[in-house]
């Protein structure tokens, strides 16, 4: 007789919502009539996201482990899940854009056909559009929402393909520069299958170690032997593994690529969620399941948030492209990320200040992020979007609205007080000082004002440079990159003047549980 | 036999998937590398099986060859798409991105 294990519906609806939207998406997409189609699949995304991020901001307080110990819904996963599926229904907005793109899509009309043929070009002028992207996209927040919550390195692995299987198609399906787009999948999939052999090899390793791949039973077997070669190695692996999806250097090298050749909008996800989920789960892993062998882990993180500050922010200053900039700056965006990471001492019970800034942190350049994708898809010429960085020269002269929207991120980027990235570098290097990691903070400020010059160099080029002979044209955004653009910049000026009840948030539910 | 012996050989069967994918030019032979990564992981998860007495590590071992599955369906459909255009899966090939 098999005991059936305890599962809390209402701890898991966040989850269900998103995931059944999902579900629904596809029979949609099988069954519902291709006129009309788009709307349906646009209002089906959206009400999965949106009722995601509702139940999970009604579950806030909320204590508890369900499904068997599987699953620990406590203040970081429910804070995270509500980042992750708000930014997803900002994500779906972008996607569902249809007044930027002649086009009427970022998205390719028919992925199956080979491009360049005639066939494609036929298909590109025609306003087909595909909507396959939108269920994909519900598994990936889906999946990216289990991350966060996984108490479990199983279900931790299983939410890792779900958000991820779904991200290496969407990134592979840009409507113009094809090739591009399916080098960036190629790329991403085999880089993203390597990354996850390490993960699971490591689970093996752990598991080996300490006979359970539930995080709190490896916490006790860690207390006891906690520098048994196979768990410290196993944990290594792991690591390696989580770094990767937080693309951290020296485990970066797909994300320039796969950032630039992405569709802008799929990228714009990436960037903001997928960057939430890998922190949640690098948090809980190393908090609850080796929060007590913490000096096995603490040296190998502060090598690693070094190299990614260092290397995002010089090899930053060389890029000609936009959303490689971008890509860079994420890079360099992950080591400062894990400096507050290191800002927690004490174990899962202790309420520190370095896990709430790091989730303030994750929240505030995730809308920025997003935001700064937003504005690059407006900027377009004849073949497509104009990412390349001189074409940018003058843009305040031909839309100074535009411009001052791009400005206003890119200082939020750099993290120039009276926005939120300001706000959000000063909790997590706070918490670092006191944890008396004091010389990477020293690093972090260095890489910070390394950083700022390209960011600025941006701003100095749409300002002060002589607008480009037939430069490229701003167009005009249709009502869901206009609620985009509204919700992002609001944040990143609220979050920079006002910080105090979002902060006190997340401090609050700066607790793990399990 | 001891179990260690099985240990080791997935250890080997690890790093020879490991090396493969990074000196293999072509797409297929370096997603078979990973595939081999994998199965040496089960064969680890089922030898810790054997050695703690649980059956938890033959469970898990399904779970890896469902996403195993799975996985292969998307990558070989990303691969298949890029050969159709290009004529080839080698990724050196595939070299439009950089810098």
């Amino acid at each position: 007789m098999v005991q059936a294990p305890e599962i809390s519906l209402a701890a898991l609806a966040p989850l269900l919502f998103v995931l059944g939207a999902a579900c629904v998406g596809v029979l949609v997409e099988a069954f519902g009539p291709p006129e009309g189609r788009h709307r349906v699949q646009v209002a089906v995304a959206l009400v999965g996201t949106l009722g995601g991020l509702v139940t999970s901001l009604l579950l806030a307080g909320e204590r508890q482990v369900t499904a068997g110990g599987a699953l620990a819904v406590d203040g970081p996963a429910v804070f995270l899940q509500a980042t992750i599926a708000g930014l997803g229904a900002l994500s779906v907005l972008l996607f569902a854009e249809r007044s930027l793109d002649p086009a009427r899509s970022a998205f390719v009309a028919a992925a199956a056909v080979p491009a360049g043929s005639p066939r494609d070009r036929e298909l590109m002028t025609s306003s087909r559009v595909q909507t396959e992207v939108y269920p994909l996209t519900g598994f990936a927040v889906g999946g990216m929402m289990l991350f966060v919550a996984a108490n479990d390195l199983l279900v931790m692995f299983v939410a890792l393909e779900v958000l991820s299987l779904p991200l290496y198609l969407i990134s592979g399906l840009a409507r113009r520069r094809r090739l591009l787009s399916q080098e960036a999948a190629v790329k991403y999939f085999l880089l993203g299958a390597f990354a996850s052999a390490f993960f699971l090899y490591g689970l093996a390793l752990v598991y080996g170690a300490t006979g359970s791949v539930r995080l709190a039973d490896i916490r006790a077997a860690a207390a006891v032997g906690g520098t048994d070669l196979l768990l410290v190695l196993g944990l290594a692996l792991l690591v390696v593994g989580l770094m990767f999806k937080a693309s951290v250097a020296p485990f970066h090298a797909w994300t320039p690529d796969v950032y630039q050749g992405a569709p802008t909008p799929v990228t714009a996800f990436m960037a903001a969620c997928t960057k939430v989920a890998a922190f949640g789960a690098i948090l809980r892993l190393l908090y609850v399941a080796f929060g007590t062998s913490e000096w096995t882990w603490r040296p190998l993180v502060y090598g690693i948030a070094i190299v990614s500050m260092v290397v995002g922010a010089v090899l930053g200053l060389t890029q000609t492209d936009l959303k490689r900039m971008l890509a860079y700056s994420s890079i360099a965006h992950a080591g400062f990320l894990l400096t507050g990471v290191l800002g927690l001492n004490g174990g899962a019970d202790a309420a520190g200040s370095g896990l709430g800034a790091t989730m303030f942190y994750l929240l505030a350049y995730g809308l920025t992020t997003l935001g700064a994708f937003a504005v690059l898809t407006l900027v377009r010429d004849g073949a497509g979007e104009a990412t390349h960085l001189s074409r940018w020269a003058g843009l305040a002269r031909r839309s100074p609205l535009t411009a001052a929207v791009m400005a206003l991120f890119l200082l939020a980027l750099a993290g120039i007080p009276l926005t939120s990235g300001f706000t959000a570098k000063f909790a997590v290097f706070r918490a670092a000082i006191d944890a008396g990691a004091w010389p990477l903070v020293v690093v972090a400020l260095l890489a910070s004002a390394v950083a700022a010059f390209f960011y600025l160099r941006v701003i100095v080029l749409m300002y002060f440079a002589e607008p480009v002979v037939d430069g490229p044209t701003v167009g005009v955004p249709g009502l869901p990159t206009t609620i985009v653009l509204a919700v992002t910049v609001t944040a990143t000026v609220v979050l920079g003047i006002a910080p105090g009840a979002v902060l006190d948030v997340a401090e609050r539910a700066a607790i793990f549980v399990g | 036999m001891s179990l260690t012996n099985y240990l080791v050989l997935a250890a080997i069967l690890f790093t020879i998937g490991a090396v493969g994918v990074l000196v293999r030019r072509n797409a297929i032979v370096v997603f078979m590398c990973i595939e081999l990564m994998l199965n040496s992981v089960n064969l680890t998860l089922v030898t810790f099986a054997r050695a703690s007495g649980t059956v938890d590590g033959q469970i898990m071992a399904f779970f890896v060859m469902v996403v195993a599955a799975a996985e292969v369906v998307v990558g070989l459909a990303i691969i298949m798409s890029i050969y159709r255009t290009r004529r080839s899966a080698s990724v050196d090939d595939a070299s439009l991105l950089k810098y």
